[in-house]
């Protein structure tokens, strides 16, 4: 392989077609929620679509957290021990 | 007459001869070397065995039983796979530790004794020690050094707890202790400085790391997970245990979001993973129990091949920054596939093996009610598909394409060849449960694969990579920086300096000061006055003699400087030696 070769991921439709792909599964998913019947040990898993919306938020979360929080004030230089 | 061997002295011993050997020969025998004792442990019956008498204790080499040996199975098959991985290096401080550290770990889960429990739990931590020497760099030294004076802290810790029990106790068995008196209480935090409970983690994010590239798959399997095995074995059903895995769970991740070394992210991921198994300890029921088991041997496998992933892309590229790497598809597209499954497994994807163990700890949790832990679990549970089962190929081998000054090429034969085996592993576990819920220590019935379990877990992942995905279109993604985040080893890094620079203050002044006063000044000073004080007793008694003479001032002056020197030199004509005589005796009369 040399590095001037097109990759898959180079071509921008290629990433386009990917999230139309992912944000697809991402719906047909949601629509499963509905019917299908659940055995479930806490109530709120009986909520439609609990399980994505508590990912969704708890990365959101996490990311947002890490970045405006935990980061301003753990961040230091490279060397900060040496 | 057993018709097998102590497994640990297979690998310990084994480790001897390895510099003994060259070329294709060593390679064949560090291979056979775990592939042996994995069918001499296989032959061991459930059982006790390998009884010594010790002064006047009796050690207990090999207590055999379900909980041991599926934990034996696991440590035999990683220790195979690493060792197959590192092949290329031809190390052989790495292939001797590694057996070493692996002997040690496999010492412990058959440790039927206490004291036999602590002494492979202290070879096993020097063994591993040298993992992280190996790197010989200054940082590398560095991190190994705190790394054994946590160890060691430790492994005092457990001492004392084990002395103690067995005082207020009598016994040393291997068996349920729980929380009740001091020596209990230090036991139990001896386990969670290698367990790396929360603030007694950081050793394990700075450490390893650090470590070889080989030592760093080895250090994932071995150290963390006897120490849940110690806790199975001594702490099951602790309620504390619940919420010190909750913790541990859920703090990791934010950390591995803002980390820049890849294999610092996947450090904390290892935490966040052991968080799942010490819940399950602490919940203690038997589905419970087998969550905590599963997820260990699934943990094992899958956290190895990330790290195996990440080295391969390490030793080719000799990068491990996240600003520093991305693009790596097109070079080393095997590593890529192998780690997207190892990605895949620690999230927890249906199909892979996480899905099967990371499901009995959470619902285990359910059915306790537990539901502030189940929460943070599935909290973590998201957490870990972002930073692990996202970050680390994406930043690896999509994203932008890092600086290689060329053609990078893809990962030796020998690492293919191990992430392939563990690769497999982790599909085969994930898609037929059967397998390893035969080998857990109780029997299993849970079926992960039910249409609602498989869309609730999917749900979770998509949408989780569907917030990384949002995140990043958006530019809110945080951009990945060259820096060093502080964590609970601030405490003795920074520590450790206040406490010499005030040690060094305190002491040192003290020691200056005594220096200055005694050593330097006094000693002087007695020498002075031993060497001049009867000089000058004798010249104030000579001087009004010489006054008397009718002597000048100015020759005066010149007289006692020359009597002074005489003096020192103890100089004197006969003559003047009697009048000084003279001169004394005659102090004493008037005196």
């Amino acid at each position: 392989m040399t590095s001037n070769k097109k990759h898959i991921w180079d071509e921008r439709n290629n990433i386009k077609r990917l999230l139309k792909v992912f944000f697809t599964i991402c719906v047909v998913l949601f629509a499963a929620d509905l019917v299908v019947d659940k055995q479930t040990h806490m109530p709120w898993e009986e909520w439609p679509g609990f399980y994505a919306m508590y990912g969704l938020v708890a990365c959101v979360v996490l990311v947002l957290v890490s970045k405006y929080i935990l980061r301003p004030l753990m961040m230091r230089d490279e060397n900060y021990y040496e | 007459m057993n018709n097998f061997l102590v497994p640990a002295f297979i690998f310990i011993f084994g480790a001897l001869f390895i510099p003994l050997l060259r070329g294709r020969l060593k390679q064949g025998y560090v291979l056979l070397l775990p592939l042996l004792g994995l069918v001499n442990f296989l032959n061991i019956p459930i059982g006790t065995h390998f009884q010594v008498d010790f002064l006047h204790y009796q050690l207990i080499l090999g207590e055999m039983d379900r909980l041991a040996r599926i934990f034996g199975i696991i440590f035999h098959i990683v220790s195979f796979i690493t060792i197959l991985y590192i092949l290329n290096f031809d190390n052989n401080t790495e292939y001797a530790a590694g057996f070493c550290y692996a002997g040690g770990a496999l010492g412990v889960i058959l440790a039927g004794d206490l004291i036999t429990l602590f002494f492979f739990w202290e070879f096993l931590t020097v063994s591993s020690m040298f993992l992280i020497l190996a790197r010989k760099t200054r940082k590398s030294t560095q991190a190994a050094f705190r790394y054994t004076l946590i160890h060691a802290v430790g492994g005092l810790f457990l001492l004392a707890g084990i002395i103690i029990h067995s005082h207020e106790t009598g016994s040393l068995v291997v068996s349920q202790i729980g929380l009740n008196g001091l020596g209990s209480y230090l036991i139990f935090i001896g386990f969670g400085v290698n367990c790396a409970w929360p603030l007694l983690h950081s050793w394990l994010v700075d450490a390893y790391p650090e470590a070889t590239i080989g030592g760093a798959v080895f250090l994932s399997a071995f150290t963390t997970k006897t120490a849940v095995y110690a806790l199975a074995r001594t702490f099951p059903g602790e309620t504390s245990l619940i919420w010190i895995g909750t913790a541990m769970a859920a703090f990791p991740i934010f950390y591995a979001v803002i980390e820049n070394d890849l294999r610092r992210v996947l450090a904390y991921s290892l935490i966040n993973q052991v968080g799942f198994m010490v819940v399950g300890i602490g919940i203690g029921t038997e589905l419970a129990i087998n969550g905590a088991v599963a997820h260990a041997f699934a943990d094992i496998i899958f956290k190895g091949l990330l790290f195996m992933s990440v080295g391969a892309v390490m030793y080719r590229t000799g990068k491990v920054n996240a600003t520093d790497l991305g693009g790596l598809y097109k070079y080393m597209p095997i590593t890529c596939a192998f780690c997207i499954v190892g990605a895949a497994s620690i999230s927890a994807f249906p199909l892979f093996s996480a899905f099967i163990s990371k499901s009995l700890v959470m619902s285990a949790a359910a059915h306790e009610g537990l539901w502030v832990t189940w929460f943070t679990l599935l909290f973590a549970a998201a957490g870990v598909f972002h930073h692990a089962g996202i970050k680390i190929p994406f930043f690896t081998f999509y994203g932008h394409e890092g600086d290689y000054g060329g053609e990078v090429k893809e990962a030796p034969k020998n690492m293919l060849a191990a992430m392939g085996i563990s690769a497999f592993l982790c599909i085969f576990i994930g898609s037929a449960p059967g397998f390893l819920y035969d080998l857990l220590p109780y029997e299993v019935e849970y079926h992960p694969y039910s249409y609602d379990h498989v869309i609730a877990q999917l749900q979770l992942l998509f949408f989780s990579a569907m917030a990384f995905t949002l995140l990043l279109l958006s530019g809110i993604y945080p951009a990945e920086m060259r820096s060093l985040n502080v964590d609970a080893d601030y405490i003795y890094r920074k520590g450790g300096k206040l406490a010499f620079f005030l040690l060094d203050r305190s002491l040192n002044s003290i020691n200056a000061f005594v220096d200055r006063t005694v050593a330097k000044g006094m000693t002087a000073r007695l020498s002075r006055f031993f060497s001049l004080g009867p000089g000058r007793l004798a010249l104030a008694v000579i001087k009004s003699l010489w006054q008397m003479s009718g002597i000048g001032a100015v020759e005066l002056v010149e007289s006692e400087k020359r009597f002074l020197e005489k003096y020192k030199t103890a100089n004197f004509s006969i003559g003047s030696t009697a009048i000084f005589a003279l001169a004394i005796v005659l102090l004493f009369f008037i005196l």
